[in-house]
């Protein structure tokens, strides 16, 4: 099947950046309409008004993000593997039967968000691809813990890291394949998992199919797709996807100004808290005078929400809205509140703060990846 | 617009999670969450199923005829144009590091004759001052 970026036949959206036109497609597998940023390797980004129709993102629905084009089209549950090597007592090459009937199963919600998710917010603008928002979602991710694995293998004294790959690889076989690791504490920590379900379903394969590692409260660089190789290190890992890649500056937020110079720069780690109105678009018109339901998600990044408030006076005053059943610390929680406007334009604002402490800031962030993106969000709506 | 006065309250919390009760507020809701851990034995089997898919490939090439001849011919093999295509429009010097970066991180076999056409076509299509 082809799949157009440029003709269009199928359905369209515009994103609220420059260029903003984007195909929405239904061509990839397992996947229901989609916003295309790249056929190939696959971006596809969950379009906005999934968001409102739930806590969980529907596998159908969930974004998409591979390095190299290079991926299987076809896994034969019978004849995977996943391998445990390096720096253990006793090497492991484990089947899926195995890894879902032989250890404990544990389930855990969590958001998956893209480091670079809102991109195309970012100014000035900067290169990479250019989401809006729906480079995120929102998962019960079944599986086993990444600890339990290890302990299995019997992880040798001296090892410092745990480095994780897929089965994907790049078209040019001198390109660095695509690599990850985690601190060996964190490996170790009992709440990184290998999942082979989300949201009760057996993973779609461009989301990772049969397991993907899940990193809960850090960026989805670390979630390694299709994971069919674990190895433990003794030294620090060297490879381009943890030196050289995904590097923020060693600052709050990730924050610099543009051609600033002199700062540390450290890999990409923990996310911070955002939230969203999903049931109002920028721009929509309000009843004057009459109770509007305003709702939304949010996510606390490494911690859970402690409260998600509104702004109609361009955030001088805050006002507390209701959060709604909590999922888990690591989840997308949903809120609401009631708004009377008045007749005008409104600037709404909402501001997530985690229970950690950490408030979103009025004013996003950058750096010249574009990660991190975080600021408070402000619709501006009519009320007549 | 002012925030319903109830709204700073309990009283509009209580209010509030009514709504969420009569309008049915969240729309969807999966079942209620299982306990961190489930002992796998005695736990619901869960089977995983072999998986054959079809990947989509993508007929779009750089526009611009035969300035785009170069970029067509050395950068379509890894990735499709879409994602560049709907680039902002950025300095040259940054598409000179972009292309450095497919070059020298990323392995492209490029010949280095070949560079400077391509960083050209970027800052020209795609340019900013």
């Amino acid at each position: 099947m082809v799949v157009s970026g440029s003709a269009w036949g199928q359905a369209a959206v515009d994103l609220p950046f420059t260029p903003s036109g984007r195909a929405v497609t239904k061509g990839f597998p397992q996947k229901g309409p989609m916003i295309l940023q790249r056929t190939r390797p696959p971006l596809l980004e969950t379009p906005f008004e999934v968001f409102d129709r739930g806590v969980f993102t529907p596998n159908d629905s969930f974004y998409v993000r591979w390095h190299w084009a290079v991926i299987p089209t076809e896994i034969d549950v019978g004849t995977f593997r996943l391998s445990v090597r390096g720096h253990v007592d006793k090497e492991l090459s484990l089947t899926l039967k195995e890894i879902v009937d032989g250890l404990p199963r544990v389930e855990l919600a969590a958001v998956n968000q893209c480091s670079g998710n809102s991109r195309g917010f970012t100014e000035p603008r900067v290169p990479g691809a250019q989401w809006a928002n729906g480079a995120m979602g929102n998962a019960k991710w079944m599986g086993v813990r990444l600890k339990d694995v290890l302990d299995r293998a019997g992880v040798k004294a001296g090892a410092t890291a745990v480095r994780f790959a897929g089965l994907d690889d790049p078209v040019v076989p001198e390109a660095p394949k695509f690599m990850k690791s985690l601190a060996l504490d964190h490996a170790s920590d009992g709440e990184v998992m290998i999942a082979y379900a989300m949201n009760g379903e057996q993973l779609p394969l461009l989301n990772g199919f049969p397991l993907r590692l899940v990193v809960p409260g850090w960026y989805s660089t670390y979630w390694v797709k299709m994971l069919d190789r674990i190895e433990v290190l003794a030294a620090p890992d060297e490879n381009f996807w943890t030196r050289n890649a995904y590097l923020i500056p060693d600052t709050p937020g990730g924050d610099m100004k543009p051609g600033q110079t002199g700062l540390g720069m450290v890999p990409i780690n923990r996310m911070v808290p955002r939230s969203f109105v999903t049931n109002l678009k920028d721009g929509a018109s309000l009843k004057a005078g009459t109770k509007t339901l305003v709702r939304g998600i949010a996510f606390g990044g490494d911690t859970g929400v402690k409260s998600v408030e509104l702004s109609v006076d361009g955030g001088t005053n805050w006002l507390p809205t209701v959060l709604g059943r909590d999922e888990g610390k690591y989840s997308f929680r949903q809120w609401q509140a009631e708004v009377m406007p008045s007749a005008g334009n409104v600037a709404l604002m909402v501001r997530c703060t985690n229970d950690g402490g950490l408030v979103q800031p009025a004013a996003n962030n950058w750096n010249p990846s574009g990660f991190m993106h975080n600021g408070i969000e402000t619709l501006h709506l009519k009320a007549a | 617009m002012e925030i319903n006065g109830a709204a700073l309250g309990f009283a509009v919390a209580a209010i509030a999670g009514l709504t969420l009760a009569f309008i049915g507020h969240p729309p969807v809701q999966l079942p209620a969450p299982a306990p961190t851990a489930v002992a796998s034995s005695g736990a619901t089997a869960f089977v995983l199923k072999s998986v054959s898919v079809d990947l989509p490939t993508s007929t779009v090439v750089f526009p611009g005829g035969a300035t785009a001849e170069t970029i067509n011919a050395n950068c379509l093999s890894c990735h499709s144009a879409g994602m560049v295509l709907t680039q902002p429009n950025l300095p040259k010097a940054t598409w000179a590091g972009i292309v450095d970066k497919m070059i020298h991180a990323y392995k492209a076999p490029v010949d280095d004759g070949e560079m400077a056409a391509i960083v050209d076509y970027l800052a020209t299509t795609k340019g900013s001052k």
